[in-house]
Order: structure tokens, then C-alpha cells, then sequence
């Protein structure tokens, strides 16, 4: 596609503010539509009224979401809606731990989004530098077959992975959530694309240096891709972070469950009749992932565009 | 996935290139099974795991369904073509399918048509449009489950935001969830909603893009406003929107979270799409084989898709 996100590397060695190849996909100031300014003032109105609407189809939910949290119940249970709760209620909070072990899920999530992203990663980038790095005959088979792998959907792999954790004894455990995952292609792919633009000439010196393959991975090409390895990971652990039906089939007691499974057994529970605490049960599943989103937006939004757009 | 099918074939590229001829010495051989030990141990346990959690699988999913098994009995019992016989006889199933495709359809559909609208928009440098961008991905982000959640309050009737929705027309908010009509429709817009975003900063990203230099050119020719998007913007976007509907029809197909969330795949089968008849059959009626035999058919359907995209990819029309 022509869309091609231009290699990011031109400083010889990367420093300690490397330059960062994804922002430059959201963040250079719009380049092509601005040729006009539009004069027209009524297209203007009739925009801005389109904007206000695409925030509100957005932002609205999610200010449902956080509100609603926060309400007591005589205000949830109102119609007309209570948009603004008149008091901020944390009871909610605390009758979601109640009747969930939220803290056991936290745990877990943790655990199996930072053992799983680290392993998934470590992963990715040894291979990764294989397939760019190190000289072997059939590299282009062996290429094919990871990236293939792409094409295999989850949901035909389940059952099949669920009698394999079986009969490796990982049911219901931090083994059984986590290793099935860390293969990885994806991610291989993404930091593949990145190692192959590191400029031959400053691997080569490092050779000369005597610098043998791993050292020459640690100290010259892994700083050098530093901004795609972040992303990776950012894309992964939010994948880990929100996984759903593997952990769903893999545990089967309530302190094994990860946060998104957890919540979903707290709504069956409380059913219909609880929204505050089912509110702020979604709260603690959504606000972590939404702190990091915020905090490293440009990063993963433009990482996630570029993987899709360039290639 | 557009990794998957543009994949370079020569990998390793230039810098794998052969040297200039060098007579064999010893060393040199001794160099190159170095090399290639190290290759095979650096990439060793990454393919281990894409080959026991992702090949192993797919292929033993394949031969299971054939089979009639209950995850306890101790051996599957072979039962040839019987599970894709029952499946494809039963009305349920192919109210699954006709399901899978309405899902299919509209959400990818509308997010494609949605997202170019937005994604241009968002173009046109309004002022905070930075936010409405963040805003707009930001359910991308979000687990599923929460999505899932936070609809099911939305949804509800009587407390629910749609209901002042609904009243603000003079309506009443139909029973999103618990309603044969309209669940699939509850499912739809949920997952719309969390993909919207994404699709929106793809189309932004791409129109940021687009060669100045057309434009400029048929500007000369006086072409204006919607003209321009209608015969310059969308038609340059055309690769990314085959990217796009592509990629749609792969995770459309995998939607999992919100309908366990949301419906249940309920009332009845009315929210039941493909992947989640392969769950429950599996995991719910411990019925291997069918959920196998389901399997087995969205896999074929998205080999379908993929080949497809590999085809088209390999003939596209390239704008630069």
C-alpha cells in the first residue's frame, strides 16, 4: 500500500529520545486536507453540530458508565434519568467486592497480563531477530509458517487447546491462562519490520567490534527499536488485559478468574437488580486499560494504525 | 492480517543477500552451522508455542469433527460425516448462519460507512477534534466484557439511557436483550460501537495521507466539496477500505465477549453467531463433535476471506 509508514530511523545510534516512528502517523499536524480553509459558515455550523454528535455518541456511555458508578441506588433506580448524581456514592464499590473477590481478580489479571505480555514479547523479539539478523537456509519457510498461524481463528483452536491444557494438568491454573498465548506472531511481525531497517553498516561495525549476536542484539539493535518494541508490548497487554473466552473456559473457580470474567459473573449475580454495583464492578475492568490509553494514546493509536496501514 | 498476506517473501531482505563467492573454507562452514543452530534456537520456542497452541489444533479440531464425544468418556467414537449431517439438517443452525451473516454485514457495513464519514470529519481540522479522535478509540481499548456490561444497563428499558432515547421520539424502548427482534440488534450496536473507533482513526490516518498533489489537479478541473470526496477521497481509500471490510469479517466472526455478556447468545438461538454455537456446544452442551463440525465450517469461511484478500492484495491498484 502507499500508505507507508516511512522507516523511523536515521540517527545512527538510538539516544535516549529515540524517534518515535508512530507518533508521526497522528501527530505531524494534518498534512493534505490542509489545502482550504472552508468559508462557508453554515458548513461550518453543520460540522461542528456532526462533531458534537460523534463526542456524544462516544463520551455519553462512558460518563453512563462512570456516573452511574458513583449513584446511589434511589438515583439509578429514576425516571427521569439522574444525570448528575446529587452525591458521590463508594458503596457501590465496596458491594461489588462484596460480592465478588475482586481483589483475587486483579491478582490475576496482573499476573497473567504481565507474565503473558513479557513471555509473548521475549518471545517475539529473540525470533524477530532471528528472521532479520542471524544467516539460515530455510528462514523463508519457517517466516511463512509463524505468520500463517495469523490465519488460524481462536475460536477453532479453543477446544482443542482446552483438552491439551487438560491433559497437561494446567486447568484452572496461572500455567493454563498464560502459555497457550505466548506465541507469538503478531508481534513478531511488527518489531520484524522495525530490525529490518536498522542500517546494516552499525550492525556490521559492532561485528567488527567483536561483538558477537546477542551482545550485538542487547546493545545495538533492541535500543534501536525501542519505539516499536513499546508498542508491541502496549498492543499485547491489552490484549492480555481483555482476553475473554480463553480464561473463561480455563478457570473454573472464582479465585482463578480474570477481571473481565470475574465481571461477568458478578452481573449474572446481581442480575438485574443491582446496576450500582454492577457499574462499578465495569469500572474497576475498565478504568485501568482507559488510565493507560490516555496516558499513552498517541503511541498505541498510532502503532495500531500503522500496523494496519503499512505492511 | 495485512501483515499476513503482504508479508515480504524474501525475508531477511537485502542484508541476507549472498556475500560475494568465497571458496568453502572450514571455518566458513563451521561459521555457518553456528549461525544456523543459533537461528534455530533463538526462534525455537516461539514456534513451539504457535505450533502445539495453533497448527496442533486446528488440525486435531479437523479429525474431532468426525467424532462423537463428551470431554468424559475416555475415547472419541468415529461417526464419519454425521455431525456436519445433523448440523447443516437442524433449522438452528441455519438460523445461526443467517444470523453470523446479518452480524457480519451491518456491523462491518455501517462501521465502514460510519467510520469514512467520521474519519473525515475528524479531518477537517475542527477544533477539538483532537479530543473526539481519543474519545472515539477509546472503547476500542476497553475489554469486551465491559462494553458488554455497560450496554446491557444502556439497553435497559426502564432505567436504561435508552429509554430517554426512545421517550425523546415518543417511544418506548423496546426489550433490548430479552427479545428474540431485537437482541441480535443489541449485539450489533454494541459491537459497533467498540470497532467504530477503530475504523474512524484508520480512515483518518489513511486520509492524512492521501498525495497533496491530485487534489490540487482536480481542484484546477473545479471540482469542489463532495465531489472531491466522492470521486478523489473514496476512491483513493479504496485499498484501505478493502483492508478494512476484510479485517471487519475476521473479528466480526470472533465477536465473543459482548454476547456472553449481553445476551447470552439469547432468547433462544436469536443472538447465536457461529463462534459462539462452537462455544456453547463445546463448553455448555459438551457436544465435541458438532462444536468441532461448527468450528470447522467458520474456519472454512475465513480461509474463504483471507484467500480473497491474498488474491486481491496480489492485484491492487497502487495510488502514489
Amino acid at each position: 500500500m502507499s500508505l507507508d509508514v516511512k522507516p523511523p530511523i536515521t540517527a545512527p545510534v538510538a539516544t535516549s529520545n529515540p524517534v518515535e516512528p508512530t507518533d508521526a502517523v497522528v501527530n505531524d499536524a494534518p498534512r493534505a486536507p490542509n489545502r482550504k480553509v472552508v468559508h462557508n459558515p453554515v458548513l461550518r455550523v453543520l460540522q461542528y453540530l456532526a462533531l458534537a454528535l460523534v463526542v456524544a455518541v462516544f463520551v455519553l456511555p462512558l460518563y453512563w458508565l462512570f456516573s452511574s458508578a458513583l449513584k446511589a441506588e434511589n438515583e439509578i433506580y429514576s425516571y427521569p434519568l439522574q444525570w448528575i448524581p446529587t452525591m458521590l456514592e463508594p458503596e457501590n464499590f465496596a458491594e461489588a467486592w462484596r460480592s465478588a473477590p475482586f481483589d483475587r481478580f486483579f491478582i490475576n489479571s496482573i499476573i497473567t497480563t504481565f507474565f503473558g505480555t513479557t513471555l509473548e514479547i521475549g518471545l517475539a523479539i529473540l525470533s524477530a531477530y532471528a528472521f532479520a539478523f542471524v544467516r539460515f537456509r530455510f528462514k523463508t519457510p519457517l517466516f511463512l509458517v509463524m505468520i500463517g498461524s495469523l490465519m488460524l481463528p481462536g475460536h477453532v483452536t479453543l477446544l482443542v487447546n482446552y483438552i491439551t491444557v487438560g491433559h497437561l494438568g494446567w486447568l484452572n491454573s496461572y500455567a493454563g491462562l498464560i502459555l497457550p498465548g505466548i506465541g507469538s506472531a503478531f508481534a513478531m511481525f511488527l518489531i520484524y519490520q522495525q530490525m529490518r531497517v536498522v542500517p546494516t553498516e552499525i550492525v556490521d561495525a559492532a561485528k567488527i567490534d567483536g561483538a558477537a549476536h546477542l551482545r550485538r542484539m542487547w546493545s545495538v539493535v533492541l535500543p534501536m527499536c525501542r519505539p516499536m518494541i513499546l508498542t508491541g508490548t502496549l498492543i499485547v497487554m491489552f490484549g492480555k488485559w481483555n482476553d475473554f473466552v480463553w480464561p473463561l473456559i480455563v478457570t473454573s473457580t472464582a479465585d482463578m478468574r480474570t477481571l473481565p470474567i470475574g465481571l461477568m459473573f458478578l452481573r449474572s449475580q446481581e442480575g438485574y437488580s443491582n446496576w450500582g454495583s454492577i457499574m462499578a464492578g465495569t469500572v474497576m475492568v475498565a478504568l485501568p486499560m482507559l488510565l493507560v490509553f490516555f496516558f499513552a494514546q498517541k503511541r498505541i493509536i498510532g502503532g495500531i494504525a500503522a500496523g494496519a496501514l503499512k505492511g | 492480517m495485512s501483515a499476513l498476506t503482504k508479508a515480504p517473501i524474501a525475508v531477511g531482505k537485502s542484508k541476507a543477500a549472498k556475500p560475494p563467492q568465497r571458496p568453502v573454507t572450514p571455518e566458513r562452514r563451521r561459521s555457518n552451522r553456528r549461525e544456523a543452530i543459533l537461528f534455530l534456537v533463538l526462534i525455537l520456542p516461539n514456534i513451539a508455542a504457535i505450533v502445539v497452541f495453533s497448527y496442533y489444533p486446528t488440525a486435531y479440531n479437523f479429525i474431532l469433527s468426525f467424532m462423537d464425544w463428551d470431554l468424559v468418556a475416555p475415547f472419541p467414537e468415529w461417526v464419519g460425516l454425521e455431525n456436519y449431517q445433523r448440523m447443516f439438517a437442524s433449522p438452528r443452525f441455519v438460523e445461526v448462519l443467517a444470523n453470523t451473516l446479518l452480524f457480519t454485514l451491518v456491523a462491518v457495513g455501517g462501521t465502514l460507512v460510519l467510520g469514512l464519514g467520521v474519519g473525515q470529519l475528524l479531518a477537517q481540522r475542527l477544533k477539538f477534534s483532537g479530543f473526539a479522535r481519543t474519545m472515539a478509540f477509546a472503547p476500542h481499548m476497553l475489554p469486551g466484557a465491559a462494553v458488554g456490561v455497560l450496554w446491557l444497563f444502556m439497553f435497559d428499558p426502564t432505567y436504561g439511557l435508552s429509554r430517554w432515547l426512545f421517550n425523546m421520539i415518543g417511544l418506548d424502548s423496546p426489550s433490548w436483550t430479552t427479545t428474540s427482534d431485537w437482541s441480535l440488534w443489541a449485539v450489533i450496536i454494541a459491537y459497533s460501537w467498540q470497532r467504530l473507533g477503530f475504523v474512524t482513526i484508520i480512515y483518518y490516518t489513511a486520509i492524512q495521507d492521501l498525495p497533496q498533489d491530485v487534489y490540487e489537479a482536480a481542484e484546477l478541473d473545479g471540482a469542489r466539496g463532495s465531489k472531491l470526496f466522492w470521486y478523489i477521497t473514496r476512491p483513493l481509500l479504496s485499498p484501505v477500505t478493502f483492508f478494512l471490510s476484510v479485517t471487519g469479517i475476521i473479528s466480526a466472526a470472533q465477536a465473543f465477549d459482548i454476547i456472553a455478556t449481553l445476551t447470552d447468545g439469547g432468547p433462544g438461538s436469536s443472538s447465536t453467531t457461529l463462534n459462539w454455537m462452537v462455544y456453547e456446544e463445546a463448553f455448555k452442551k459438551f457436544d465435541v463433535g458438532t462444536s468441532a463440525a461448527a468450528a470447522t465450517v467458520l474456519f472454512l469461511i475465513l480461509l474463504v476471506v483471507t484467500l480473497i484478500q491474498a488474491r486481491a492484495q496480489g492485484r491492487q491498484v497502487h495510488y502514489s
